[in-house]
């Protein structure tokens, strides 16, 4: 599968030396002749897509949150649908650069920093919705955070909505801290490099003073273990108290005690779902397949494969205990809501599409395949997106006084919104690619450091600036 | 920290530059051995066993980290015990309002959160971060220190430092080049 002289363990392929790496990704930055014409499309794509939100939220905001479908007794739908969403999607890069970190998988150095940024724009899309949910944004400050105010009120803590304030603004700024603290190094190397005044000023700015001495590396190493050790745990947390939001709850369908293991398994599906979708791209159009290889794809599929079995589990459960508790509240949201009626294709894509096609996977050829990886990834994410629009809207609007019960419309605004944040995700994403390096450059150097045995790689050989293919 | 009186004013020490970790590594250990004392190895990423091997080591973090968390951890508590018991009880369903398990989650994030910024913040305190100007940086050639090149510094402060000697001790541990850096 490896295509050409493999080094190693295909983690990094081609000829390859401390001075190649820092050129394949270091130039992303300094060179902006690296960016061809996809940057230019994603990124003015991405830009539109954040006025559409821009323009979206204005409204929002002037004419309150009536300009969506939410309606009584559907109260949370779109809004939550990709809160939920977004957050599930961030989670993979903490998985990445956490948990596999800690199970010393050195395959993730070369991933973790763009699923990382991944995280943090996919949190700042998330983090929009509860807050403009509230309607009044910016007196949102008191609801949500334990603020002192002369009213006097505090917010309750026993709810899982307050845990979920707390779970997703740490999430954030540990997520922020641990990929600012990855950066710091890469900010020395491409201050080192550039040659222009202004980029060496503010990346020498960024990099804070770094020099790479052992004194630096070693308290750097001990406090990123640390944050690694801290976030493991905090990604866990994180979702399982987004799903305690439907779980504590006692609307039917929700009041389910797999929800949480069910919930985090479905965002890693998603996440890494999302971290192929944004991976194949990048090798492509930058030439980096040499160190974002077939075997990453091929292990991230794996990942993406067993994390669906995992949501397959959830959905079995969830059928079996409608069933099984013989509560007929229950029994009549699964049956009449999700199996048969009127949104009964929402449920019966979202197994096609988390269920069904992910078994693909189960072929190596597949897994080896940019165009079938490609096609399951965005078919995951849109099946991650129904599994919330079905758990949400379709439990709540199956009320238990059935004279509430009533259909539920998204409107052009629950969809402008949405279509604004994904826009507003490509357009973070690709000026990431554009400023940030996007491959953990000190990392790689590392690995390939480990993989040739603490020997040295062969002595540059001048080799010329975009060194990957 | 490692900013003492130089022995030899305007001076920040001997710097030799190598072309591979393990050369760094070697050398390091010959100038330990050799008896310096104050030596730094500036490398383009971590090499482990490179702190043992320049007789570096410094434990406050995990210390400092875990305190912080047990101080985020009664933090949070405190917060959802005076909100909820004391300045504003409000009884829920014949709750307790001391509900122990239910202040589990907000105690819990907020000692993530109290541990996670204190890790960061003290990773860059300890090692004197920001800090734009560096004598290590009048080294010619430095800025492969964070691409390619690995060096080694004996400071101006060991006891042990003189200029000749020193550079001739430098000289020959197989580097590519050494040079006196003015502090």
């Amino acid at each position: 599968m490896a295509d050409k002289r493999p080094l190693n363990d295909v983690m990094i392929t081609g000829e390859q030396n401390y001075r190649s790496i820092d050129d394949a990704i270091g130039s992303l930055v300094i060179d902006p002749k690296r960016h061809k014409y996809p940057w230019y499309v994603m990124a003015t794509l991405g830009f539109l897509g954040a006025n559409v939100l821009a323009a979206t939220v204005t409204w929002l905001v002037y004419q309150g949150i009536g300009i969506w479908g939410n309606n009584w007794p559907t109260m949370w739908s779109f809004d939550i649908v990709n809160f939920v969403w977004w957050i599930g999607i961030g989670h993979a890069g903490t998985l990445i650069s956490a948990i596999l970190l800690l199970m010393r998988q050195p395959w993730r150095n070369s991933i973790n920093r763009f699923a990382e940024a991944m995280t943090i724009f996919a949190v700042m899309c998330a983090g929009m919705y509860p807050l403009l949910h509230t309607g009044r944004p910016w007196v949102a400050a008191y609801w949500l955070l334990p603020l002192p105010n002369i009213m006097g009120v505090w917010p309750q803590f026993r709810s899982p909505l307050m845990w979920d304030v707390f779970a997703v603004s740490t999430y954030f700024t540990i997520s922020l801290l641990f990929w600012f603290m990855g950066l710091i190094p890469d900010f020395a190397t491409i201050r080192d490099k550039s040659t222009g005044r202004v980029r060496k000023v503010v990346y020498g700015m960024l990099a804070m003073g770094w020099r790479g001495s052992n004194r630096h590396w070693h308290r750097y190493e001990q406090a990123y273990l640390l944050l690694a050790g801290l976030s493991t745990p905090l990604v866990l947390s994180v979702h399982s108290i987004v799903s305690f939001d439907f779980a504590a709850g006692i609307v039917a369908g929700w009041n389910i005690t797999v929800y949480p293991p069910y919930f985090v398994a479905g965002a890693v599906f998603a996440g890494f779902a999302m971290v192929i979708l944004f991976a194949i791209p990048l090798r492509r159009w930058y030439g980096l397949s040499d160190l974002i290889t077939l075997r990453h794809l091929d292990w991230m599929a794996k990942i993406t494969l067993a994390t669906g079995l995992i949501v397959g589990y959830g959905y079995m459960c969830e059928a079996f205990y409608a069933w099984y508790s013989a509560n007929p509240f229950d029994y009549h949201m699964s049956v009449y809501r999700r199996y048969t009626g009127g949104y009964a294709w929402a449920y019966w894509s979202l197994i096609l599409c988390n269920v069904v096609i992910p078994q693909l996977f189960w072929i190596p050829k597949a897994r080896r395949t940019e165009s079938t990886l490609l096609i399951v990834a965005v078919v995951v994410n849109i099946g991650m997106w129904l599994e919330r629009f079905v758990i949400i809207p379709m439990a709540l609007l199956d009320s238990y006084v059935p004279s509430a019960s009533q259909p539920y419309y998204p409107t052009f605004w629950d969809f402008a919104m949405f279509a604004g944040t994904v826009g507003f995700f490509t357009m973070m994403m690709f000026l990431f690619i554009r400023f940030l390096p996007v491959i953990n450059i000190f990392e790689v150097k590392d690995l390939l450091y480990k993989i040739l045995g603490g020997k040295a790689p062969p002595l540059p050989a001048e080799i010329p600036a975009g060194a990957g293919e | 920290m490692s900013y003492g009186t130089p022995a030899s004013p305007g001076v920040y020490g001997i710097v030799a530059e190598f072309d591979s970790a393990e050369k760094l590594l070697v050398a390091a250990e010959q100038a330990r051995d050799a008896g310096y004392k104050r030596l730094d190895a500036f490398s383009p990423f971590p090499i482990h066993g490179l702190s043992e091997a320049t007789g570096f080591n410094d434990v406050r973090i995990p210390w400092i980290v875990f305190m912080a968390a047990v101080i985020g951890c009664f933090a949070g508590y405190t917060l959802e015990w005076y909100t909820a018991v004391i300045d504003y009880p409000l009884n829920v369903g014949g709750k307790p309002l001391n509900s122990l398990p239910a202040f589990f989650p907000v105690m819990y994030e907020v000692t993530i959160l109290m541990s996670g910024v204190t890790a960061f913040l003290i990773m860059l305190a300890l090692n004197g971060l920001p800090r734009p100007y560096h004598a290590v940086f009048n080294t010619p050639g430095f800025e492969r220190a964070s691409q390619d090149r690995f060096f080694l510094a004996i400071e101006s402060t060991d006891p042990q430092f003189d200029h000749a000697g020193t550079f001739d001790f430098m000289k020959g541990l197989d580097p590519l080049a050494v040079s006196e850096v003015s502090s």
